[in-house]
């Protein structure tokens, strides 16, 4: 009973940040409720016994890509809400539309999933060991691969935001 | 206690994929979408948790979990080099209104 | 979790932040007071005695200033951002054992006990930036924006000296990493703990930790985003009243943090310095050793922890007493050019530890030194040129 409730809460909280994100005109404002969004799914995370994404959840997405956004929009000086009014009228209803329908369709196929009532995994599958213990046997390559990944990414953003020596 | 059903896991991060996924048809201002996308990544991590913590044998369990690092990994990348091209595009035309870069040519 | 354990656990967090908040005072008396006899003079000794009432009067100053609000950008930013820098502050010692018994100790023993430390520790960077921008005001942004890219910047530096102390002990867990130092010294030496900075990863990671300590919690020598001769207040600049008091005690209680989180990964914790347990052996028969074993095991280890945490912070007061603030780009350089990269091959040789046994590891730490000698030894200091600005003017007597 303890556990629906907090997952309830929690809930409203991820979908009305979300809203604000996506609705928000201040771009600031879209992402300080960005940030709240996802401290509580990093929340959610600790309720679903991950506890290791759940921190890194924290790190990495809120203590440093949300930072990296805030920057952004600080430096550029991006924070004014949008003047410029629409003038396509058609983009809006019509992705309200669909997407509505897709969300339709979802929430119809995740009720009907027929799965066993009670979570199967146990408490300790969420710890740092045991994902080490994965992640460092059975899914080497693609970590050797997301090092290479990373490793081209910071090349590429130094590259990108070195200013030419025109 | 009562736990929560799957569905109400998989109905919530339908809800917020869902809303990223408008929010990115919306936004002009590039950096508020790509802060949908990232809500985007965010919701499929929460299925991918959720459904890890249904399976029956410790290795899908496992994967679940490990899934979700790449996911974070890809989603750094992405944003670091994402926020660059939105910084040299702002240095080359002094506004980023996504609806003007039309041509290939900067 | 039944009530009991609810009960238990209030206690535990009261007990945490009624420590926190009763030696924050304390804490910025000795800051004032210690510099003061560094520099040669005497400090404030009028209110109360030794001056010890000196903090009450500065918050009671502080609670009736005026409150100026900014005609500003955001107000509910503005408003928001003090919040933002005192939360993780006073939420990041929740995981630090302070002493042996596991009902009164640390808040919460996770599984992730330093990870959670690291993720409150990245929040800081919120309040600062927020209070930058939100402040309407060219010096404030610059403050903040150059504060948080020097924290973001020596977080990857701190997280590569805890991941030492959790390599060596094979946790995340705090109380698992002072376990790990409760044995005898290098598995052999009887009457000392092992500490880990008494071994060479732990040394070198300690110091790392040590220079990435001041440089997260923004203390001399890396102070240039809040000193006031530089960007006038930097981040803090629009603020007055309680919401500075607010800045002020999120960043002393963050000292208070991040020195705890150095006492428990590197220099033991709660052990203190002898290792008693010879003694607490021979005590279990009674007699003269059961006397001296209950004697030293009531040498109440919160005692140790307290001591090792104050000498932490009276080394933060000599160094801000001492050293000179670096300019902003030897501080990025410092944090990204060089102590990443120690911390990286520091990371390496622990490895070599623990895969193959001490002495590769001795004979590898002894090339790194070597090899950085030779290659880097003959350089000299950089010196870069930097541009004066033209339109400032030397004073020029009248000339009458």
């Amino acid at each position: 009973m303890g556990e629906r409730i907090l997952f309830f809460i929690l809930a409203i909280v991820a979908i009305l940040s979300a809203g604000g994100v996506v609705f928000s005109r201040n771009p600031v404002r879209s992402a300080l409720l960005l940030v709240l969004n996802f401290f509580t799914l990093a929340l959610i995370y600790f309720t679903l016994s991950a506890q290791f994404i759940g921190a890194l959840q924290v790190i990495v997405y809120a203590g440093a890509i949300m930072v990296l956004f805030l920057f952004v929009i600080m430096l550029l000086n991006l924070g004014s809400p949008d003047a410029i009014p629409q003038e396509r009228d058609l983009k809006r209803p019509l992705a309200y539309l669909i997407g509505f329908g897709i969300l339709a369709t979802l929430v119809a196929q995740s009720l009907a999933l027929l799965y066993p009532g009670a979570p199967q995994a146990s408490h300790e599958v969420g710890t740092a060991r045991v994902i080490g213990l994965a992640l460092f046997t059975q899914w080497a390559y693609p970590l050797l691969l997301m090092g290479v990944l990373l490793t081209v990414g910071v090349i590429g953003s130094i590259l990108l935001a070195r200013r030419r020596a025109s | 206690m009562d736990a929560v059903p799957l569905n109400a896991y998989l109905i919530l991060s339908a809800f917020l994929f869902i809303m990223g996924a408008v929010g990115v048809v919306i936004k002009r201002n590039p950096i508020v979408m790509f802060m949908c996308i990232e809500l985007m990544l965010n919701a499929v991590n929460l299925s991918f948790l959720s459904f890890a913590r249904y399976q029956t044998d410790l290795l899908t369990q496992v994967s679940g979990h490990v899934f979700v690092l790449f996911v974070f990994g890809v989603a750094a990348a992405e944003v670091a080099v994402g926020l660059g091209i939105i910084t040299v595009m702002f240095r080359l035309r002094e506004s980023i209104d996504v609806d003007e870069v039309t041509l290939l040519r900067g | 979790m039944t009530l009991a354990d609810f009960g238990w656990a209030i206690v535990r967090i009261a007990i945490m932040l009624g420590f926190l908040l009763s030696v924050l005072p304390l804490v910025i008396w000795l800051e004032r007071r210690a510099l003061a006899w560094f520099q040669n003079r005497v400090g404030p000794n009028r209110l109360g005695p030794f001056g010890l009432l000196q903090p009450m009067a500065d918050a009671a100053k502080l609670f009736f200033k005026e409150e100026i609000v900014p005609a500003s950008a955001d107000r509910f930013i503005w408003a928001l951002a003090p919040a933002l820098s005192l939360f993780p502050a006073l939420v990041a010692a929740a995981t630090i054992p302070w002493g042996p018994n596991r009902l009164l100790t640390p808040v919460a023993d996770v599984d992730i006990g330093l990870l959670y430390f690291l993720a409150m520790s990245s929040l800081a960077a919120y309040g600062v930036l927020l209070a930058g921008w939100s402040s309407n005001n060219k010096y404030s942004l610059l403050g903040g924006l150059r504060a948080s890219a020097q924290v973001i910047s020596y977080e990857l530096g701190m997280g590569l000296a805890l991941a030492t102390a959790v390599l060596a002990s094979g946790s995340f867990r705090m109380t698992t990493i002072v376990d790990m130092q409760a044995e005898p010294l290098w598995g052999v030496v009887p009457f000392l703990h092992n500490w880990l900075i008494f071994t060479p990863w732990g040394l070198i990671g300690g110091a790392l930790f040590f220079i990435c300590m001041l440089a997260e919690t923004n203390r001399a020598p890396f102070d240039l985003p809040e000193a006031e001769s530089e960007l006038v207040a930097g981040y803090q600049t629009e603020y007055s009243s309680m919401k500075f008091a607010a800045f002020f005690m999120g960043e002393y209680i963050a000292i208070l943090a991040i020195c705890g989180i150095m006492t428990t990964c590197f220099l033991g914790g709660y052990l203190a310095p002898i290792n008693f347990s010879p003694i607490q052996a021979l005590g279990e028969q009674g007699g003269f050793w059961g006397v001296l074993a209950t004697i030293t095991g009531a040498l109440m280890p919160p005692f140790w922890f307290i001591l090792k945490l104050f000498g932490l912070v009276f080394m933060f007061l000599w160094i801000r007493a001492t050293l000179l603030r670096l300019r902003y780009d030897q501080l990025m350089n410092l944090g990204w050019r060089f102590l990443i990269p120690v911390g990286l091959v520091n990371l390496a040789l622990l490895t070599v530890y623990v895969i193959w046994g001490w002495i590769p590891s001795l004979i590898g730490y002894g090339v790194a030194i070597a090899l950085y000698f030779a290659v880097f030894g003959s350089r000299k200091p950089e010196r870069r040129e930097v541009a004066l600005v033209s339109e400032a003017q030397p004073y020029r007597p009248k000339e009458a």
